[in-house]
């Protein structure tokens, strides 16, 4: 019997669009709930976002947010304003617990949070103990080494025969780096740290504590630090390289050049013109945390949650997580052989052909 | 400092604390717009397979379907064996941009000896997997940007008889059950009276059902749509008629058949289940069968290729090794018919150049001949023309000779004969 040969023709990008069939060329697109004439003009194909969200909903999402800074920089805190509900550690922190560990702990508490029917298990990780020490050298290793093992946990999952229908995504979405308003420049520890992580996870840079530095400080500091990133060749979110279009360069350029943010956090409110608004109270003042005006905190979760996180989450797992899983088969690949050079940000010297199977 | 600890500690909030209330507006209520909008910006892919036999109007159902006339003559009937012909289509609503793969059997149902039909069908489905689990298992690898061409619903096209279904049918099916989502329809059911229809529907349902075929079941598990789900659930398999014929009913174009003794309308409920069809197809389920598709039918396909390949789950530390050693087997594969290839065209290079490199000293030689033959003629006609110069001036000089020599003696003769009459006249005289 004659094997079928498929020919898989694909018309010339054929755009047959439907705005009615060879009769109705030229007539405006029919609308669900418009009746006209010519009914059948529309067939419903883009019934297909609605069974989307749908899907959406049910299924729920997942995020995970690194808290990355020096004790004392209102880690917990932002992490608090951001998701306004007590998702931090320290809200769940015994008295006991309330010490500088002497060493850097790793630890990612999980919440499920809803809003408007849509589902979110957020875990936020925090990393006490970083930059605390008196020695501080190679103090992203734990948390690269943490990263790494998320990302191995994924991998093993999907490499599985019988594996999950959804496979638990626990990969580290978004890093957020706490700079101390030092209002001078970066120091070698975040030069280090950020250098280093930039490579396998999407960093978000924040000077924390924003509200001890004046206007013109704040943009002088923020020019320092771009320099500092430019001149170490350090990729922050929203990384240039994956723009994916010109609406997309425009929209990332305009964040580009208001990182890093400079943040204020609270979980208390204030009366301040009649309205209670999250703030902190000094004597000379309120500092309005969603205050553009004051603090950057309004552009930041803008970004981080109302606009790019469905996009923090695609290049976590397209990009950082593929070049992890490349890495990964290949290093076994050279082990009877001994030593292969594999560059810290994890690509393998050589790649020959490694795409092709 | 010596190696840095790291202490990983994972906290889940206690058993009653599922979840925390907010205290005011986050935002993240913004993500399934986010993803849709990631989708529309990618665009969607649907493939639809149709089987059944010849002349069913699967062509036709699909042309109505999507309100386009995709391409394609009838094909004859006489076709040797089953074969796939798959057509890809850009379609476009609103700003959703479907790729729509359209694949049709050509020549089911057509053999006389049909025991073998549905072997190139699964062979079909199974290749469209294998295609995706390639993918899936490169080491570089581009998922999102890749072209699922994994077939997500498959019409069946049942033929009007009215009694049951044929045994080629059911064992189709029942091929087809494990790899693809069965949606059954009853093809060009105008030919079927109402009465007659209803028990058709009784009699194919019942078939299925104590033959084992597991076909699509429209979900019911999403409160939205459970209860419309169900009810279409009861209408299967549906009825359908195509045509992309407009016909004036009232005052409205509508599709339809005209018949002398009355026409079909395409959209109206009562007349067949198209509009039912769609409904479920494209506006309810979509997102659905293609899920399904990939959720069950392909990772099924998966699991039992790579217990075929030979690995088990048991054994968690040497995965990535054992899998890495069929990336290896494979690249030395790849080396090796790459090297061969490589030697190959070495070889037909050499043997090229030397093929002209012949040709050309051929007619370098043949050159050479010709400019030897050449000058030869060229010294002959030369001598033959000298010759000829020479006896012309032998000619020349001795015409010469004599024209003096006559000359003279002319000369001579004339100063002869003067002198002879001066001679002559001296002696009159004396």
């Amino acid at each position: 019997m004659k094997r079928g040969s498929h020919t898989v023709s694909l018309q010339k990008e054929k755009h047959t669009s439907f705005y009615g069939n060879m009769a109705d060329v030229g007539k405006t697109p029919v609308a669900r709930n418009e009746k006209t004439n010519s009914e059948f003009g529309y067939v419903g194909i883009d019934a297909i976002l609605e069974q989307m969200r749908r899907k959406a909903m049910k299924q729920g999402f997942e995020f995970n947010i690194m808290v990355v800074g020096q004790s004392g920089l209102g880690k917990s805190t932002l992490m608090n304003t951001l998701f306004k509900s007590k998702v931090s550690r320290r809200s769940l922190m015994t008295s006991e617990e309330e010490r500088i560990p002497k060493t850097i702990e790793i630890k990612s508490i999980s919440h499920d949070i809803e809003e408007k029917g849509v589902r979110m298990k957020l875990t936020v990780i925090d990393t006490p103990g970083f930059g605390d020490q008196i020695n501080n050298e190679n103090c992203w290793q734990p948390i690269m080494k943490f990263i790494n093992v998320q990302y191995e946990q994924y991998l093993q999952e999907e490499i599985n025969i019988e594996r999950k229908k959804r496979i638990p995504d626990s990969r580290v979405h978004c890093c957020i780096y706490f700079i101390p308003p030092t209002g001078h420049c970066l120091r070698p520890i975040d030069i280090e740290f950020m250098r280093h992580l930039s490579k396998v996870v999407n960093i978000v840079p924040v000077i924390a504590k924003a509200d001890t530095l004046t206007l013109e400080e704040r943009d002088f500091f923020k020019q320092k630090i771009r320099e500092d990133l430019r001149a170490n060749e350090i990729d922050i979110y929203p990384q240039k390289e994956f723009d994916e279009d010109a609406e997309d360069r425009i929209i990332n350029e305009k964040i580009r050049e208001m990182i890093p943010f400079a943040v204020v956090g609270s979980d208390q409110e204030y009366q301040v013109n009649g309205k209670r608004l999250l703030g902190r109270k000094t004597r000379w003042g309120t500092v309005e945390v969603e205050n553009t005006a004051h603090c950057e905190f309004a552009y930041l979760r803008d970004l981080l949650i109302r606009t790019h996180m469905q996009n923090i989450k695609d290049i976590t797992s397209s990009i950082h997580y593929e070049m992890y899983r490349v890495r990964r088969l290949n290093e076994n690949n050279t082990q009877p052989n001994g030593q292969q050079a594999i560059h810290a940000n994890g690509v393998p010297e050589h790649e020959v052909l490694s795409h092709e199977m | 400092m010596g190696l840095v600890q790291y202490v990983l500690v994972t906290e889940q909030p206690g058993e009653g604390a599922r979840g925390v209330p907010l205290s005011g507006h986050v935002g993240f209520d913004s993500m399934p717009d986010q993803l849709v909008n990631k989708s529309v910006n990618h665009g969607f892919c649907f493939n639809i397979l149709c089987v059944g036999e010849t002349g069913l109007g699967k062509s036709t159902l699909m042309d109505t379907l999507f309100n386009t006339k995709f391409e394609g003559e009838p094909t004859q009937h006489n076709q040797p064996g089953v074969q796939l012909k798959s057509n890809t289509y850009e379609l476009q609503e609103s700003n959703v941009r479907l790729k729509l793969t359209v694949v049709n059997t050509v020549g089911f149902g057509d053999q006389i000896n049909k025991e073998d039909s549905y072997k190139s069908i699964v062979e079909f489905i199974d290749t469209q997997f294998e295609a995706y689990l390639q993918e899936e298992l490169k080491i570089k690898r581009t998922l999102h940007s890749y072209h699922d061409t994994r077939i997500h619903a498959c019409l069946y096209f049942i033929a009007p008889t009215g009694h049951s279904l044929k045994s080629l049918d059911l064992v189709t099916m029942k091929k087809l059950d494990s790899k693809v989502n069965i949606i059954p329809i009853i093809a060009k059911s105008d030919a079927i009276s109402k009465s007659e229809l209803t028990k058709f529907k009784i009699k194919i349902t019942s078939e299925l059902v104590s033959n084992g075929v597991q076909i699509y079941q429209f979900p019911t598990d999403d409160e939205t749509v459970a209860e419309i789900n169900s009810t279409m659930n009861g209408h299967l398999p549906f009825a359908v008629v195509g045509s992309t014929e407009e016909v004036k009913i009232g005052n409205k174009m509508v599709r339809a058949r005209q018949y002398p003794w009355g026409t079909v309308q395409v959209e109206n409920e009562n007349h067949c289940d198209f509009v039912k069809l769609r409904e479920m197809l494209i506006r309810v389920n979509m997102e659905d069968l293609r899920e399904q598709t990939h959720t069950r039918h392909y990772e099924l396909y998966r699991r039992c290729k790579l217990e075929e390949m030979g690995f088990k789950d048991t054994d968690p530390d040497s995965k990535p090794f054992s899998l890495q050693e069929t990336y290896e087997a494979k690249r030395n594969e790849f080396m090796g018919e790459l090297q061969k290839k490589e030697e190959e065209m070495r070889q037909m290079f050499v043997q090229r150049v030397k093929e002209k490199e012949a040709e050309l000293k051929e007619a370098e030689k043949e050159l050479h001949e010709k400019f030897d033959r050449l000058k030869k003629l060229h010294q002959d006609e030369k001598k033959k023309l000298e010759d000829k110069k020479k006896s012309l001036d032998d000619e020349l000089n001795g015409f010469k000779q004599k024209k003096t020599a006559a000359e003279l003696l002319q000369a001579q003769t004339q100063q002869a004969g003067s002198s002879a009459t001066l001679k002559k006249d001296k002696e009159r005289k004396k």
